[in-house]
């Protein structure tokens, strides 16, 4: 009897919480490594269509990003909604962007890295082939002939190497 | 200093550290943007002004997909739903001259794309991810069949060995299955 009383009184040992601290470290540390700062603000809305034919771009360096789409709701009161193109942090008409890419060009610093030179289309689903066809002749004219439409990967998608 | 001595240094408290990793846990959880640094590649041809090539004579060769500004597609004239496109290129490009509708031999086969300018862009992406996937699809059975690795298996292979007898292997699965896809100008009726 009496032992039974005892094991009453003394309850569940409290578990261990000393190694709390390194668990979310590791989390921390995860993140930290996973996270990639983004250095332009987006204004445009950006739903990327789906796709299965996906290349995946591998050196970042020589990868310089164009987006398309309507304006984020803030913008929308001063500039409306209509699609609009997005360069840096500011939007662009169509012409800019020969200027764009030269710029992009100056920051590399050989001609081979200049000529593997890819540009992102990161362009709203919803948004119609006008203005991207407006982009891709401005692209073309200035001799940038490597482009990439970003895309989301759907389910069953195939990454093939460049 | 005889105190000291007793006591040993003072533990400082650790206690605290979870919440600290926990606060900077949750910054970076919220500002993490998985990026989906992915796409599909495409080579814009250059501007000439040159006149395009005589498509008419040899018109069995050319595929014409026409997207127009309804996001409806016609295929050689005939309404085709997106679903079924890939499978209908890839009957037109391995053809071998057995359909005389179609093509003759698939290095000569050329897939035609012409939009609206308002075409949405999510179609079109769709057209272009099929028709990608077509000749992708018949490299695949190809390389399969002849070497026993898929095309893209091929090309790793290659990368990795450096051997010029990979690196042709994957020249001639290239080479039996050319992406030949051209692009017309679009056209401005409803944007």
């Amino acid at each position: 009897m009496g032992k039974f009383t005892q094991k009453g009184k003394k309850g569940l040992p409290a578990i261990s919480t000393a190694s709390l601290p390194d668990i979310i470290f590791i989390l921390l540390f995860f993140f930290m490594v996973v996270t990639v700062m983004r250095e332009t603000e987006l204004k445009v809305k950006n739903v990327l269509p789906k796709a299965t034919e996906l290349t995946k771009l591998e050196n970042k360096e020589l990868v310089s990003y164009i987006y398309v789409g309507k304006p984020t709701d803030q913008y929308v009161s001063k500039f409306g909604d209509a699609p609009r193109i997005q360069l840096n942090d500011k939007y662009a008409s169509a012409k800019e962007i020969g200027a764009f890419v030269f710029a992009e060009r100056a920051k590399l610093a050989t001609a081979d890295m200049r000529g593997a030179m890819v540009f992102a289309l990161r362009i709203d689903e919803e948004v119609k082939m006008g203005i991207v066809t407006d982009v891709k002749y401005q692209l073309r004219k200035v001799n940038a002939f490597k482009i990439n439409y970003s895309a989301r990967p759907e389910e069953g998608a195939v990454t093939q190497g460049e | 200093m005889a105190r000291r001595n007793k006591q040993g240094a003072t533990e400082i408290n650790a206690s605290s550290m979870a919440d600290i990793a926990f606060l900077l846990l949750i910054f970076f959880l919220v500002t993490t943007t998985i990026d989906y640094d992915k796409g599909i590649l495409h080579k814009l041809p250059p501007i000439t002004d040159e006149p395009p090539e005589n498509v008419q004579s040899n018109k069995r060769n050319t595929m014409v997909v026409l997207i127009n500004s309804r996001d409806q597609l016609l295929v050689n004239n005939e309404n085709v739903s997106v679903k079924k496109l890939r499978n209908r290129a890839k009957q037109f490009l391995n053809n071998k001259g057995r359909n005389p509708k179609w093509s003759i031999s698939p290095d000569e086969a050329i897939i035609s794309l012409q939009n609206d300018r308002g075409t949405s862009y999510g179609l079109y992406i769709q057209v272009q991810n099929e028709l990608k996937a077509a000749y992708r699809e018949l490299r695949d059975e190809y390389a399969l069949k002849k070497y026993g690795n898929k095309f893209e298996d091929l090309k790793a292979l290659a990368k990795e060995s450096k051997l010029p007898r990979d690196q042709d292997k994957v020249k001639d699965v290239a080479d039996a299955y050319p992406m030949r896809l051209s692009e017309a100008e679009p056209k401005a009726i409803g944007e």
